[in-house]
């Protein structure tokens, strides 16, 4: 049966994030023929909309309070609740972000619903669908299905592929006015420390740097490799904690879960930890001057060697790729 | 202060998961607090240290959870309860369990309530945002700093590496991130006092919690292991050789550059 079925759009630094767009995938599945109605909640995000429609969302609701500027769950909460209320729609899908994760079970408590959080692949479609999320910290799979009611589901980043975009593509776009009171949270400030550029947790690419880099310096060719390959610098907490990167470049367990493309691990010995964080990469590259490191048993390819012999081999590697490409 | 910490006894992190029957078995595991709920833990006592009160942890489980309770106590905490729902409910999501926890909590008159912002094994992160909807508290998740004075709260919060800056007041229910303290080992002396500090054990009934009203809204309808990657290949030969071979299987084996 067809659903109609919602998605947050997220947005950041003035564009929608990737990972709406995998989440209009998606809802796609779950709405199986039904309408997926694109949500963008902001203080200005009505030029916003092309992207969700070119990505495959048939219409598009636009909530804009100046409450609204930054996310906080109260302002996000009443909007989005607002939104439900008008649309009534069969499910809803978030990406599984900061935010998505600070929102998503504020929407399913009021909605006495079910939500699958951390969903990295989906089968099935409509009332059948059943979703696959990592579970020990990625160790097992678990599937699991809603029982009933309204379905809300939120996705991993770079996990479930989006669909093709049709430029240009364009549809309805309603704008909601909503009332958005008593704020109990305010945003004082936002420090941005994460590297400019490419998000870590949405990146193709990840080069990641652990105690072998040995220094704050060290990490520069593990920079300009990243550069080189569009990707961003990701750390062990060997690393953060030895000071020679911020704790906002941790991958693992605590830290940040990422599945690049491409994973490159530089001087991490792959404590269990840390490949809580980064095993499910599509390709893991190793390089470690120890031969018995633990992070060559996830590797796809290893190189044993010095990092800092290897990766300027590398940098000189991918430029020749890149001036035959 | 009348504070809460809500924590889970969760798989060692070092425990290898094996799956039979599409469940996960627990023969033999050693099971510890969820790492984040630790920090909640230490957080809920240094808070209780400076502005005065009294610390209950609570955990929803079987009697198994006791032992993370006494370790919880033996950090500090000064009360423990554990919510036994072994007897009464098969199953459990999070849903059921936040409702649960707020039917617990909702007349205890609670300042401030702490949870790890995941927990290692579900990692679903609902509980605590969903428990504190059911209070009709305002909540904030994945703090690092917690900062309290009289009813006004100032906090930092990760959000993806970047921070913000947050100020709200209590009641409030916050959730853990790594980096909010160095939760403490218990001490000898704090796991002797622990053996004498009150633990309750409650069932459905005592919270006059109606079976039929604890909705499971999601089931599991299997649990498997991840493929088993093939062995990765080491490189051999110059190390200049090696580069191009790897930066050539990168591109036309892997196909990811």
């Amino acid at each position: 049966m067809s659903k109609k079925v919602l998605v947050l759009g997220e947005v950041r630094e003035g564009s929608l994030r990737n990972v709406s767009f995998e989440a209009i995938a998606a809802a796609k599945q779950i709405a199986d023929g039904g309408e997926v109605v694109g949500v963008l909640l902001g203080d200005a995000v009505a030029g916003l909309t092309g992207p969700l429609f070119e990505y495959g969302a048939d219409r598009v609701v636009t909530v804009e309070h100046p409450h609204l500027k930054q996310y906080t769950s109260d302002g996000y909460g009443q909007a989005l609740l607002a939104v439900i209320e008008e649309e009534k729609p069969a499910g809803i899908v978030f990406g599984h972000t900061a935010n998505g994760k600070d929102l998503s079970p504020k929407i399913a408590s009021k909605l006495q619903a079910g939500l699958v959080s951390d969903v990295t692949s989906m089968e099935g479609t409509g009332d059948d669908v059943v979703f696959i999320r990592p579970i020990y910290s990625g160790k097992a799979f678990e599937k699991v299905k809603v029982k009933d009611g309204i379905v809300l589901a939120s996705v991993r980043p770079n996990n479930i592929a989006p669909l093709e975009k049709v430029a240009g593509k364009s549809g309805d776009i309603t704008s909601l006015t909503v009332d958005i009171t008593n704020l109990r949270t305010i945003i004082k400030e936002v420090v941005r420390k994460s590297s400019e550029g490419v998000d870590l947790s949405e990146a193709k690419v990840v080069v990641a740097g652990g105690r072998g880099v040995k220094s704050e310096d060290g990490f520069e060719p593990l920079k300009e490799l990243a550069d080189l390959l569009g990707g961003a610098v990701g750390a062990s907490r060997g690393a953060c904690d030895a000071e020679y990167c911020d704790y906002s470049l941790q991958i693992g367990q605590t830290g940040k879960v990422v599945t690049p493309d491409l994973y490159i691990a530089a001087g991490i010995s792959g404590a269990i930890q840390h490949l809580a964080g980064m095993s499910n990469s599509k390709v893991i590259v190793a390089i470690n001057k120890d031969p018995e490191a633990n992070i060559f048993k996830v590797a796809d390819y290893g190189i044993v060697g010095d990092l800092f012999e290897v990766v300027p081999l590398l940098i000189e590697e991918f430029k020749a790729l890149k001036v035959n490409a | 202060m009348n504070i809460f910490a809500l924590i889970k006894r969760t798989f060692d992190t070092e425990e290898k998961i094996v799956v039979s029957g599409g469940k996960i078995q627990e023969d033999g595991a050693e099971f510890i607090i969820n790492p984040y709920d630790e920090y909640a833990i230490e957080e809920a006592i240094q808070v209780r240290d400076a502005a005065g009160g009294k610390v209950t942890v609570v955990s929803i489980g079987g009697e198994d959870a006791e032992k993370q309770l006494r370790t919880a106590l033996a950090m500090g905490a000064d009360e423990a309860v554990l919510i036994n729902t072994e007897d009464d409910l098969d199953e459990l999501d999070q849903n059921a369990a936040a409702y649960i926890l707020a039917e617990y909590l909702k007349d205890k008159d609670a300042d401030l309530i702490l949870s790890g912002n995941v927990a290692i094994d579900g990692g679903s992160g609902q509980v605590g945002p969903r428990v504190a909807d059911l209070l009709g508290i305002n909540y904030v998740t994945t703090i690092t700093k917690l900062e309290i004075d009289g009813t006004s709260a100032k906090i930092v919060r990760d959000i993806e590496g970047d921070s913000e800056v947050i100020e709200t007041s209590l009641p409030l229910l916050v959730t853990a991130q790594q980096g909010l303290n160095e939760p403490r080992y218990p001490s000898l002396p704090g796991i002797m006092k622990a053996k004498k500090k009150p633990l309750a054990e409650l069932e459905l009934d005592d919270l006059d919690i109606d079976e039929d009203d604890v909705e499971v809204k999601v089931e599991t309808v299997d649990i498997f292991l991840p493929a088993q990657k093939a062995a990765g290949r080491v490189l051999e030969g110059e190390l200049s050789a090696q580069v191009k071979e790897l930066v050539n299987l990168l591109h036309t084996e892997a196909k990811v550059v």
